[in-house]
């Protein structure tokens, strides 16, 4: 079994890398083509966030603004839980090819597993309830 | 040295390939910790069956056997293991050929559209 780690896709594009960076880095842009709402403050370190008609939530961090090359941002791993810290790092690189642009996505970080997260999870996590639920317990007996 | 993510993700994988173990891995999911006995009297397995579940699921590490007499002992989920499958699926299920098609899509359709992009929208 292979545990992916990136995901990476290129397509070509008939529209200059100019207009395609504004889809991809505006709110008009990816409210057009990826979430239904989108908001974004380009700049490294910035916030950017899209919703979906149905209600999923992506919250984005930029980190690589070099327009009209490359832009990345890290967001949290669809289907993990909420809370879970980990994130992975998308990067856009665009190129210009004849008149238009060739346009990749990469995104690595799937197989991340610091150790202590992993020690963290197994020991915290399944304990958490447990010792949340006994100290309510344990207010309502001294209550 | 924890085992690393792939032995992990597969251990996971081949534990929920058995309907017997999702069951009981369901069970101590919904209802908290719980012996083999307690699992017996709320699933359509035998109590032999569900021992030898349980071993398997606690070798796997995705239960963990609480201390007790024999036939008292509790055992409950360990959610990190299921964590690291969640990741492998997460790369599965994270589809960009989906939203690559959509943005091909928008810039064909917003160049064919003279003036400002809006303006013959609602």
């Amino acid at each position: 079994m292979g545990f992916p780690d990136r995901i990476e896709r290129t397509v070509e594009v008939a529209h200059p890398p100019a207009k395609v960076w504004a889809a991809l880095t505006t709110a008009e842009g990816l409210a057009a083509w990826f979430g239904n709402e989108a908001t974004i403050d380009l700049r490294p370190g910035g916030s950017a966030r899209m919703r979906w008609a149905e209600g999923h939530v992506a919250e984005m961090r930029v980190e690589r603004v070099e327009e009209p090359t490359v832009f990345g941002f890290t967001w949290h791993i669809y289907g993990l839980p909420d809370d879970d810290p980990r994130r992975t790092y998308v990067e856009f690189t665009l190129e210009p090819a004849g008149a238009g642009t060739r346009l990749t996505v990469v995104e690595s970080g799937f197989a991340q597993l610091p150790e202590d997260t992993y020690h963290k999870a197994f020991d915290g996590n399944t304990q958490g309830w447990a010792s949340e639920l006994g100290e309510l317990v344990a207010y309502l007996d001294a209550a | 040295m924890p085992p690393d993510s792939e032995t992990v993700a597969e251990q996971v994988f081949v534990a929920l390939a058995d309907p017997s173990r999702r069951a009981i891995l369901a069970a101590l999911a919904a209802e908290g910790p719980a012996t083999a006995t307690d699992l017996a009297g709320r699933l359509p397995i035998t109590r032999q069956a569900i021992a030898k579940h349980l071993a398997l699921l606690a070798e796997a590490g995705l239960v963990t056997a609480q201390p007790g007499e024999r036939r008292r002992v509790r055992y409950r989920l360990r959610s990190a293991p299921m964590q690291v499958a969640q990741q492998f699926l997460a790369a599965l299920a994270r589809d960009w050929d989906g939203p690559l098609g959509a943005l091909k899509d928008h810039l064909d359709k917003s160049a064919h559209e003279p003036g400002p992009a809006g303006a013959t929208k609602l």
